[in-house]
């Protein structure tokens, strides 16, 4: 009974944690692009899983809904990034965090007055009790359909920037503007790619995890938001791979907490962690290199 | 401005504000407390993000953590039967200790951390708040919150002025002391050495500065601002409970900072009566263009949430030295005008 119990805490906590990976590698994506961290993610991401709800609400059809969060995160990336972020000056790091903060509260109160504050339930295109063929070991069809999103979206990145020559031109503007512009790369365009490749990350990881919490709600991604951020720092934010092993980590580690603690003491577990790993090693548990000054 | 001007400013200021108690009506009152209540923690965080260059995401937290520790102080005094002015100054103390305490823990971890960082601590700080209060209800009767035994107002007051009106007496008292002091602080060596730290950490250590006692200094003093503010909200709503401290109150916070002017203290003033002033504006103004209820309970609230965000984006862009900066370079203006010779250089 303990090790059930134990094991299903276990792999619901694998569950949760890949999704807050997805959300973690949205934030180191712009991290390695602008060197901002987006405070507005969350409201991003929550303002596609809405158009994802309403999509999915007129055609009943779970697919189409997710393809308009994915498209409708990029759509809302670019905006962001064109119409705001561009043009805050980067002298001083706390503007970007602070215009990051206004277009928050902007999207949440547009979002807000659009379907008001109620919570909507969401539906999943897979039943969330756990497989019979699986006994023991308590996976849902829904889990796994997360880890092949996840596992698909990692791989994919690790394509993107490891063979192709966008990405490769995405890490050359992320590395030197300057000098990659010198060699040809357009490193706005390429800066621009990150926010919505980022967005449409963040707005997939909304839409995994937002059903199996309480509903729909223009607060439903803070707290994923903070936990995708504890991530993001305790992996290095320079760090993909530090990201989704953290991710999961951490996912097992708030699921260990709720389980056998109470489900309420979960943002203290995370402000905890986020502390200590702080305190112990600033950079992250993988960071290699030192950040970036300028 | 010479100490001399700012000193006549500030006491006919004060002088006034007082005189106005007596004029307005309850409500009004209520809301110049409010006011008075948001200008200390503002003027706190103000001092940290914009003089010291920390940015605090958990103000709310800290704020909270005073109201509760002037719930706790207020009603063991009031079960010991004390009253007077006891009742009151006690546990204000209580609460600006309280808070200060918590802003040097987490200041002292604040310390080693940089921009992006210190602001996630904090954010998580304000969201492990309700957290804490559903988990020990028993001690913080979770979201409901606490209900505080306030002390009355004085028997002398009872023909001039009614409960808001003494309400807006002590928020502008302690509004008051926290600004003189956060003034003297800034204006001395303690507020160079706190610009060194913002501007270079590396110049100021060399230059003899102890960074890392500066910024936990600076918290925690910020903490103790935020606990004064937090003592007067629970004083005058009589209760303390973490829906009063949430997120969007601290993202507030800071927006009050921001679009004041971030650094200084007249900013955190302009930015504190926005605070009170622009949600109440819109609210009267959506009640005169009578929608239906279903569209003015969606407007109530998120609309004021929006137009904020919207200008702390505009201000960050286009004004980053917010209300005070533009009032700043204007009057630079005039003066340049009348006297050619003499243009002050800003700082």
């Amino acid at each position: 009974m303990e090790l059930e119990r134990f094991l299903f805490l276990t792999v619901d906590g694998l569950a949760r944690g890949a999704v807050l990976a997805v959300f973690a590698l949205s934030l180191v994506l712009i991290w390695r692009a602008a060197r901002i961290i987006n405070f507005s993610q969350g409201a991003i991401a929550m303002a596609a899983t809405y158009l994802a709800f309403v999509v999915t609400s007129a055609t009943g059809n779970y697919w189409l809904g997710l393809v308009a969060a994915l498209l409708g995160g990029a759509a809302i990336g670019f905006v962001v990034e064109r119409g705001v972020m561009r043009y805050v000056s980067s002298v001083n790091p706390l503007n970007s965090v602070i215009a990051a903060l206004g277009v928050l509260l902007v999207i949440q109160a547009i979002i807000g007055m659009l379907f008001g504050n109620g919570y909507h339930p969401m539906q999943v295109p897979f039943s969330q009790s756990p497989l019979p063929w699986l006994a023991g070991l308590s996976i849902s069809a829904y889990d796994l359909f997360v880890f092949a999103c996840v596992g698909f979206v990692v791989i994919g990145l690790a394509v993107l920037f490891g063979k192709t020559n966008v990405g490769l031109r995405m890490r050359a503007a992320a590395f030197s503007p300057e000098l990659a512009r010198l060699l040809g790369v357009r490193s706005n365009r390429m800066i621009t790619l990150g926010w919505m490749l980022a967005s449409a990350l963040s707005a997939l990881a909304a839409l995994l995890v937002v059903p199996t919490e309480l509903g729909l709600n223009p607060h439903s991604t803070d707290a994923v938001f903070v936990y995708a951020f504890t991530i993001a720092v305790v992996g290095g934010l320079d760090s993909a791979p530090g990201a989704v092993v953290g991710g999961l980590v951490v996912g097992v580690l708030l699921s260990w907490v709720s389980g056998y603690l109470g489900a309420t003491l979960s943002p203290v577990a995370v402000l905890v962690l986020l502390l200590a790993v702080l305190l112990i090693k600033p950079g992250g548990i993988f960071s290699v290199t030192k950040e970036r000054t300028a | 401005m010479s100490s001399r001007t700012t000193l006549i400013v500030g006491l006919v200021g004060l002088v006034a504000v007082i005189g106005l108690t007596f004029v307005l009506d309850p409500y009004r009152n209520y809301q110049l407390a409010t006011i008075a209540a948001y200008l200390c923690v503002v003027a706190g965080l103000t001092m940290l993000t914009g003089v010291n260059g920390q940015l605090s995401l958990g103000h709310a937290a800290l704020a909270a953590c005073g109201a509760y520790c002037y719930a706790f102080t207020a009603n063991g005094l009031a079960e010991q039967e004390v009253t007077g002015p006891v009742l009151l100054i006690l546990p204000i103390l209580a609460a600006v200790a309280g808070a200060a305490v918590l802003g040097l823990i987490v200041g002292l971890a604040a310390a080693r951390l940089h921009g992006p960082y210190l602001a996630g601590v904090t954010l998580a700080l304000v969201l492990a708040l309700p957290a804490i209060t559903s988990r020990f209800s028993d001690v913080f009767n979770g979201d409901q919150g606490l209900y505080i035994s306030v002390e009355r107002r004085p028997e002398f007051l009872a023909g001039r002025g009614g409960t808001e009106m003494f309400q807006a007496w002590v928020a502008i008292a302690c509004a008051a002391l926290v600004v003189i002091l956060l003034r003297n602080l800034m204006k001395g060596n303690f507020g160079r050495q706190m610009r060194a730290v913002r501007d270079n950490e590396v110049a100021a250590a060399i230059a003899g500065v102890n960074v890392a006692r500066t910024k936990v200094i600076a918290f925690t003093v910020s903490s103790a601002a935020a606990g004064a503010g937090g003592a007067v909200l629970a004083f005058m709503t009589q209760s303390a409970s973490p829906g009063a401290f949430s997120l969007v109150f601290s993202l507030f916070l800071l927006m009050a900072a921001v679009i004041g002017g971030i650094g200084t203290l007249y900013g955190a003033l302009w930015g504190s009566i926005l605070l009170v002033v622009l949600p109440d504006a819109i609210g009267s103004l959506t009640k005169s263009l009578s929608l239906s209820p279903e569209v003015a309970q969606r407007l109530d609230g998120n609309l004021a949430v929006g137009l904020f965000g919207a200008i702390m984006v505009l201000v960050v862009i286009v004004a980053p030295l917010g209300i005070q900066g533009l009032l700043r370079k204007g009057r630079l203006k005039m003066q340049s005008r009348g006297t050619p010779q003499s243009v002050p250089v800003p700082k």
